[in-house]
């Protein structure tokens, strides 16, 4: 079966001029179906890889696979077709004048014709959950809800992938739930491939599996309970640091025997609950 | 900031809202053209009512009209004035210089003064009850033929929506600018006039940077949501022509006949 | 200095067909030297309460006590800088509002407003970029050059340059990496604590709330609705649910390790309280682990 993304000696520079590569020599393979998250400190090149994936910018040295589809001049738009995108700002790629005018955009980009775009606009705002904002304008919502709108535009155009970059970072806690709830649902029912690269905790603990990346080279990747482990060494890596994974350590400087793997909130409550009855 | 014409479009469910965009816009057009039919009591005194109707059918308080005038005042009364200094004929009045008050002026002036207001009254019943958006989706329908001698239609249409869009947004960071450097100690508006044009700088330059980030942000996710021109896309938004749109074509063809034959 | 808010109403675009209600009935006290945390969902009216601190919008109904000023309805908007420079605002995304050719010359911006020489406020500007960790080479840089979270410290310390009393923050942190977040709320702290700056801190972490907070302001529908210590507003769990404001992360897991059969009298609200609550819990006295 060919992989979703397959990503080979990737290397990226944004000017001659540049200190650094932005992306240096990366290669990884993420497979149909699969929810993957990127986690890094910003500017760790996390943006530019995801960027470089869409064909946003130019391919210099390395080969991208999507979905079998090398990228190249030529099959640009072909790779496109397969992906969408959710970027950090809401307001910044909200194109239509009104909701169910962006979620028609990419459809009247691929010339669907009227009848059928209706359709797939009413279909995609019932899955994010928007019909009644259908024809709202974008001041009147909350960027909670333009990124469900966001959403919708990219499930009324059907493609395998979704790339979220930074997608909640902007919202407040709300909206941020409210839009990983949507992603995961969405995610269950149409077996989307997910690559979200995220500082948001929940969102990394969706993903079936994590890669880290810092200075433009893919450092480490692992489940989320082997990446958790690293506890406090997280921040460094761009991510929360798990409130258990914070107590467990605390407890264990002080002395409280505890293992050494990634426990969530029930676990390490039984844990301790244990070591409490063996007193 | 509250003063900007495009955004004063007042929601409501009358008549003349309903009527299709392209309608009012068409009409409006319209009737500044026919409006130099008049040259008589008569004539104006139809027109006056005709307007008078047209206002009373969008159920919006008269006082939004005269609003619409206000900004506009000097530039009328100035016209007004040369029209009646200037204009020889009957009576005269008063004379002073190459100045003269003459019977025919006064005539003109009022005239002169009338269209204004009722030109002004027109074109703020089709901003006052069309969506600045609707407005936009006419424009391109009336600059589709221009698409036969390769005016990229799409493109400046699609422009025209995404800058409609952006008009609340950018209001909103503008403010949010002014604030923030009114805390650090700006007074905009105060001192002389080069203080004044001083204490934009901080305004403008920060709102040129976040416009270009958000034009750069735009164009990326335009271009991630497959868009590659006007060539080969279809259209979400139509507009349809209903009864009532009839209707009016008709009222102004009676009202062109009626200005014809009592000039 | 307090600032104290007497029936304080604030209406939107009043007398217009599009009027809206951004404040109803205000009436509270932020005493100088406290570290004051109001939270709310948004449209709340924190931001419109904010405004109102430092006078950039004035009450349509009540008034508004800073330090010896009055405000109120009739309040002339000349004269207003003194208050401009006592209390200091950092806005939501604050690097909005750099412009200036160089880092330097953009902290200086602030002071020179109000007075201050060229040469001092350069020397400010220099201080100021030290103490919220500009590193010395990106000074003479222009700010658009450097990095989201070093922009952000920029307009912070051109906001610290001007040397107010308040500082007052609209979600400081929002944007930023986890490390960055962190940062920043140690940074405000340090002010607190060390340079005794009165800090009014708008955010939706609660974690913030608990950590650093000594008074907590709860606002919806544009009224406050609860005013209280940290202990008191979190005490009551089940109420911070129902208006959906989340609870800090210690005080949840609490609560879990609550119902496994651990007692905690208070409900802790910090990680150091959890860890000094629990370790008696689970350790024999001397220290030794269960082995």
């Amino acid at each position: 079966m060919t992989k979703a993304i397959e990503v080979q000696n990737l290397s990226f520079r944004y000017s001659e001029e540049a200190k650094r590569n932005a992306i240096q020599d990366m290669s990884f393979t993420i497979e149909n179906d699969e929810w993957v998250a990127i986690i890094g400190h910003n500017g760790s090149g996390k943006s530019t890889l995801a960027k470089s994936i869409d064909g946003l910018l130019p391919l210099e040295k390395g080969t991208i696979i999507v979905n079998g589809i090398e990228l190249s001049e030529a099959n640009l738009w072909q790779v496109r077709d397969q992906i969408g995108m959710v970027f950090q700002n809401p307001d910044n790629q909200f194109v239509g004048a009104t909701v169910e005018d962006d979620v028609a955009f990419g459809l009247e980009n691929r010339g669907v014709p009227r009848a059928e775009m209706v359709q797939r606009v009413q279909d995609a705002l019932q899955r994010v959950n928007m019909t009644a904002f259908a024809t709202r304008e974008p001041a009147h919502l909350s960027g909670g809800q333009k990124q469900r709108v966001a959403l919708a535009g990219i499930i009324a155009v059907r493609p395998q992938i979704l790339i979220l970059d930074e997608a909640t970072s902007m919202l407040d806690p709300k909206g941020r739930q409210d839009v990983l709830a949507t992603i995961r649902q969405l995610k269950a029912e149409t077996h989307m491939t997910v690559l979200s690269i995220t500082h948001d905790i929940d969102e990394a603990a969706s993903a079936d599996r994590i890669l880290v990346i810092d200075d433009g080279q893919l450092k480490q990747q692992g489940t989320p309970a082997e990446i958790f482990r690293y506890g406090s060494r997280l921040i460094k890596m761009g991510l929360d640091v798990p409130y258990t994974a914070k107590v467990a350590e605390d407890l264990s400087t002080a002395g409280v025997a505890l293992p050494s793997q990634f426990l969530d909130e029930s676990e390490l409550a039984q844990t301790l609950w244990t070591l409490h009855s063996q007193m | 900031m509250n003063k900007l014409l495009i955004g004063r479009y007042i929601p409501g469910n009358s008549f003349v809202h309903r009527l299709d965009p392209r309608t009012k816009l068409l009409a409006s057009f319209y009737y500044i053209g026919i409006i130099f039919l008049a040259d008589n009591w008569q004539t104006y005194l139809v027109l006056l009512l005709f307007t008078l109707a047209a206002i009373a059918m969008s159920k919006i308080k008269l006082g939004f009209f005269w609003k619409g005038v206000r900004p506009l005042i000097w530039l009328i009364l100035f016209t007004v004035l040369l029209q009646v200094f200037f204009t020889q004929g009957g009576h005269v009045y008063w004379h002073w210089g190459i100045f003269t008050l003459s019977q025919y002026g006064l005539i003109n002036g009022t005239y002169i003064f009338v269209r204004f207001v009722l030109i002004i009254f027109m074109s703020t019943l089709l901003t006052l009850t069309t969506p600045p958006l609707a407005l936009a989706d006419a424009v391109e329908y009336i600059l589709y033929p221009l698409k036969y001698v390769h005016f990229p239609v799409y493109e400046v249409a699609l422009m025209l929506s995404i800058a409609l869009r952006f008009v609340p947004t950018l209001m909103d960071e503008t403010e949010k600018i002014m604030n923030a450097q009114r805390a650090r100690g700006v007074d905009f508006g105060e001192g002389s006039l080069m203080q004044r044009i001083k204490s934009l700088v901080p305004l403008l330059i920060p709102l040129f940077v976040s416009s270009f980030n958000r034009a750069d942000d735009l164009a990326t996710a335009m271009e991630a949501r497959g868009y590659r021109g006007g060539e080969g896309r279809s259209k979400f938004r139509i507009l349809k022509w209903h009864a009532a749109d009839r209707w009016v074509g008709l009222s102004f063809i009676v009202l062109t006949i009626i200005l014809i034959v009592l000039r | 200095m307090d600032i104290t808010f007497t029936n304080v109403d604030y209406t939107y675009q009043a007398n217009t067909p599009f009027q809206g209600v951004g404040l109803r009935d205000i009436n509270l006290t932020i005493h100088g030297g406290s570290y004051t945390a109001i939270i709310g969902h948004t449209g709340s009216g924190k931001s419109t309460l904010l405004q109102h601190l430092n006078a950039l919008l004035k009450p349509t109904a009540g008034t508004v006590q800073i330090g010896d000023r009055t405000i109120t309805p009739a309040t002339n908007n000349k004269n207003l800088k003194p208050i401009r420079q006592k209390v200091g605002m950092v806005f939501q995304f604050p690097e909005s509002q750099l412009f200036e050719e160089t880092v330097l010359k953009d902290i200086a911006f602030g002071p020179q407003n109000f007075g201050m020489s060229a040469d001092k406020a350069h020397q400010r500007a220099e201080e100021m970029a030290e103490l919220v960790g500009l590193p010395k080479e990106t000074w003479e840089q222009s700010p658009f050059d450097l990095s989201g979270g070093q922009m952000r410290r920029v307009a912070i310390a051109g906001v610290l340059a001007m040397q107010p009393e308040y500082l007052v923050l609209d979600e400081p942190s929002a944007g930023l990496d986890p490390l960055g977040r962190q940062e920043m709320m140690d940074l405000f702290n340090k002010l607190h604590r060390e340079n005794g700056l009165t800090i009014v801190l708008v955010t939706h972490q609660m974690d913030d709330v608990a950590n650093y907070a000594d008074q907590v302001v709860v606002m919806e529908h544009g009224q406050v609705i609860r005013t209280g210590t940290p202990r008191e507003i979190f005490a009551n769990e089940q109420w911070l649910v129902d208006k959906q404001l989340g609870v800090p992360k210690t005080t949840h897991f609490a609560e879990v390790l609550k119902q496994q059969g651990f007692q905690f009298e208070p409900l802790p609200l910090t990680e150091d309280e959890l860890v000094t609550a629990l370790l008696p819990q689970l350790l024999r006295q001397g220290g030794a682990a269960n082995e």
